[in-house]
């Protein structure tokens, strides 16, 4: 039922835990909602001066398909620019983890929180620029 | 200890050996049709078919002839559904059943809806059970049925049948109760519950699958049932189809067996279910049992882990059969209809894992079993970003 990569990032999931919130060089993205059995919280940090990703965490409530989803795209955006982390889609997902049909929704929730978590880097740039302005 | 440990005993049990004892000669020396009636070859076989109507009626306090046997369970509440509807439609065309029936008794409501027919689905309070006042007032005079299970699939909880059976005579209505969970499980009499239609099944009670069992009441009144499967006249004309000799002797000593041990066996069960289930709360918090305590089969229980879903949770615990009300379990993607209908909350519903303990389940497995949960669903939890958020006081 489950595929070698799924159980392995569900025994060994990569990069739990959580990054500071508020922190203006971290994303959060929270997506999914738990009446419908998956939440997932993707948290990147920036390197100000590269621009790169150079953390990103995962917590998810959801099946194993979901949490090896959110596992595995904590590695792959680790080194990215925000443009390359954009680029992931979720069919690449489906694919590294050979999802079922019935599973490919937790790949797809994966994908809209690497966008969430972006928007949500971006929104605080910002705000940051234009407070900047203002003072 | 052996793994994998099964601990899914609503989905189905393992042939109790004694059973399979008793089935092994009808499959080769002794593999006649009982519908033969003039070789010694069918004499043998009804006289074997006849001992097995004998043991299953002493189950449940019926006579022999008010048995007829089934291919299974889902037969047997079509049978007596569509069996039912069809025979009495002149009376009327209104049933009413209940929220969280199995799907076997669901499915053939809503096919004959389609067919013109009216169906109530009483709903059930957060304890799992029908309000019988609500019973009463869904009553019209054109009901001709009522079909409440006896005991929960999902769940476990124990309607209250006596009382609705006493409902469904003062009203002249038949009653029907799918008995796949309760019947061996838990004393039950056809008259004590006043049940006119009672569904069965052979490998709920460690017979074979691919055999059940209806009853049908003969007497107070005389149940008639429109034959849907015809083509010989067997099981006096309302099952037609040449008799599964084996599958029936084994559901007949399986039922003897319940019959002989219940007492014992449900003492034993109540008791490991209740170490189980008090393991799970010593180590655990934010768990919740789903459905009466009290009013529940003795080897069932159904628990939500809040801020876990119960197939990752079912992942985690890879060494234990069990099953969850997850949505993923299933394609359908909707968790359990009988939790939502609970009022769990969906929530609640995903997070659900039921345990159904066995004639051979061992205070040992029960113990590995409660450690093994609280191991992964504290892993889990500390991955759940929802368990983060409760320990921060956000409320969900």
């Amino acid at each position: 039922m489950y595929s070698p990569k799924v159980l392995d990032h569900f025994q060994n999931p990569r990069n739990v835990g959580s990054l500071p919130k508020d922190d203006p060089h971290v994303g959060t993205g929270l997506v999914g909602a738990p009446e419908c059995g998956d939440v997932m919280k993707l948290q990147i940090r920036i390197n100000p001066e590269t621009g790169v990703i150079d953390e990103a965490t995962f917590k998810t409530f959801g099946c194993g398909s979901a949490i090896a989803s959110s596992s595995l795209v904590t590695e792959w955006l680790k080194g990215r620019t925000i443009d390359r982390a954009l680029a992931i889609t979720n069919g690449e997902i489906a694919d590294e983890l050979e999802l079922p049909p019935v599973k490919i929704h937790c790949s797809v929730l994966a994908e809209d929180a690497i966008k969430a978590a972006i928007a949500d880097y971006q929104r605080k740039r910002e705000a940051h620029a234009g407070g900047a302005a203002a003072r | 200890m052996k793994l994998p440990i099964y601990m899914d005993h609503h989905a189905t049990t393992p042939v109790d050996p004694r059973v399979l004892e008793a089935m092994l000669p009808y499959f080769t020396g002794d593999f006649g049709n009982p519908a033969s009636r003039n070789h010694a070859f069918g004499w043998a076989a009804e006289k074997a078919v006849e001992r097995a109507r004998q043991q299953v009626a002493d189950l449940i306090g019926a006579t022999p002839k008010e048995i007829i046997f089934t291919s299974c369970a889902t037969e047997a509440n079509n049978l007596a559904l569509k069996g039912v509807a069809a025979m009495y439609a002149e009376k009327g065309n209104h049933i009413v059943t209940c929220a969280t029936e199995h799907k076997a008794v669901l499915d053939p409501c809503h096919q004959l809806e389609r067919q013109g027919f009216h169906v109530t689905y009483l709903p059930v309070a957060t304890d799992g059970l029908i309000d019988l006042a609500g019973l009463r007032a869904a009553l019209t005079p054109k009901t001709i049925l009522i079909s409440i299970m006896t005991a929960n699939n999902e769940i476990g909880v124990i309607q209250p049948v006596a009382e609705v059976g006493a409902i469904a005579k003062e009203r002249g209505i038949l009653f029907h109760t799918d008995g796949v969970q309760a019947v061996g499980k838990i004393p039950f009499d056809v008259n004590q519950v006043g049940a006119d239609l009672v569904s069965m099944s052979g490998h709920k009670i460690y017979g074979p699958k691919g055999v059940g069992a209806l009853y049908v009441r003969r007497r107070n009144p005389r149940v008639l049932l429109a034959e849907q499967i015809s083509g010989g006249g067997h099981e006096r004309g309302m099952r037609s189809g040449t008799l599964n000799v084996p599958g029936i002797v084994g559901l007949g000593k399986a039922a003897e067996l319940c019959r002989l041990d219940m007492a014992e066996e449900g003492a034993r069960l109540r008791r490991l279910r209740d170490r189980l289930n008090e393991k799970l709360h010593e180590n655990l918090d934010g768990i919740y049992v789903n459905g009466s305590m009290e009013r529940r089969l003795p080897h069932s229980l159904n628990v939500s882990f809040a801020y876990v879903e119960g197939e990752s949770l079912l992942m985690g615990i890879n060494d234990v059969a069990v099953s969850s009300g997850s949505a993923c379990t299933s394609a359908s993607l909707e968790p359990s209809y009988v939790l939502k209908a609970l009022g769990a909350g969906d929530e609640l519903a995903h997070s659900s894992i039921r345990f159904g303990l066995g004639r051979w389940t061992t205070e040992e497995e029960v113990d590995y079993v409660a450690d093994k949960i609280a191991a992964v669903v504290r892993r889990l939890r500390e991955m759940s970003p929802l368990y983060e958020l409760m320990k921060e006081g956000v409320e969900l």
